[in-house]
């Protein structure tokens, strides 16, 4: 018989013209299962009616992003616990800085379209994969190099949520957005020049670097932004300087 | 207050919070300067005001946190141009030990 724990799920809920509040639903749950097994736990054996986002169940999708208590988790890979004790109080809320739809249902649309409008690449040659320690036989020039790979960012929003200058300005870009230009480069696509070099792109950030620790996929936003910043004056100053 | 963040969002609240006391501190600094229009009697009754230990508690907090916002913007600009991007959670807490250090030396000088 697999240990199980009596926690109780909080979980945010707000309907259309409902006033938003929090129900308390007593679920077991096994330890070593997942928050979003507690949320479908809730969902399957108390209330059908909860309304949350959820797809491939192993971070790949983006779609099951929540605040755990108080943080942002891509819930199909946070370990019940690793965010709860036996008897303990686990609660769920929606991303910020993103409209809810219902309950733990927030609207992407808004930033899907700010992922557009830097062409983010959802797959890119592996020989442009940023590799820590390549190995030594690592040759990018090789057929093996002309493969392609799944960009890192699976557009879950966790960054949007997490980012301090994001509830203070909506129109501001995003950690994703300008992750995703620093990915395809100023040098190569010199169009996007006009799209982080604003009010609201690359210098909004406030180097608060949440958004790199909320990453579960290992983009490291806050370093791209540095980057993109470096690829900005660099190709400002090429411009001044008649290389562009 | 970013309860359970990271502490780049506490970074970022410092330096939003001290953003506005300087702002705050900026117009009041301007009116009293406007007094230096009504006569030196004028200006002189206010500035008998300073030694009032609110005033200079006061005074204490503008210079704290224009101490306290410039060195957590040293720390911003280092790492908008890529210096100490990896480390900057101990780039905080460098300067803001700094700042402590900066800040303790002025409060015995004040004191």
């Amino acid at each position: 018989m697999p240990q199980m724990w009596n926690i109780t799920l909080r979980v945010y809920r707000q309907k259309e013209n409902e006033a938003p509040h929090f129900d308390n639903i007593d679920v077991q749950v096994k330890p070593d299962e997942y928050v979003l097994d507690a949320v479908e736990r809730a969902w399957a054996f108390h209330d059908a009616t909860i309304c949350f986002r959820h797809a491939c169940h192993h971070s790949t999708c983006g779609a099951c992003g929540m605040r755990v208590n108080g943080v942002e988790k891509l819930t199909c890979i946070t370990l019940i616990r690793d965010v709860v004790h036996d008897g303990g109080t686990l609660k769920v809320e929606p991303l910020r800085n993103f409209p809810v739809v219902s309950d733990l249902a927030v609207d992407m649309g808004h930033f899907y379209r700010k992922m557009e409008r830097v062409s983010a690449r959802p797959i890119a040659p592996v020989a442009e994969a940023e590799i820590e320690n390549p190995p030594s036989k690592w040759d990018p020039d090789a057929e093996r190099a002309q493969y392609l790979r799944l960009s890192d960012c699976i557009e879950c929003g966790l960054c949007i949520s997490a980012c301090p200058v994001m509830a203070t300005t909506p129109e501001y870009l995003g950690p994703a957005p300008l992750a995703a230009a620093q990915d395809n480069g100023i040098q190569r696509k010199p169009e996007l020049l006009s799209v982080v070099d604003c009010e609201d792109g690359v210098w909004r950030c406030h180097s608060a670097f949440e958004c790199t620790a909320v990453c579960p996929s290992f983009v490291d936003p806050a370093r791209r932004i540095m980057d993109l910043r470096k690829q900005v004056v660099s190709a400002r100053l090429g411009k001044l300087f008649g290389k562009a | 207050m970013p309860i359970r963040r990271d502490i780049g969002s506490w970074a970022f609240a410092l330096n939003r919070l001290t953003a506005i006391g300087l702002t705050i501190y900026l117009f009041l600094h301007l009116i009293v300067l406007g007094r230096l229009a009504q006569g030196p009697g004028a200006y002189d009754q206010f500035l008998a005001l300073t030694e009032n230990p609110l005033i200079k508690l006061g005074e204490w907090a503008v210079v704290a946190a224009a101490i306290l916002h410039g060195l957590n913007g040293i720390r911003i600009i280092l790492t908008s141009f890529g210096v100490g991007v990896t480390r900057q959670k101990q780039l905080f807490y460098g300067f803001m030990l700094v700042a402590l250090f900066i800040i303790l030396v002025f409060t015995a000088k004040m004191y």
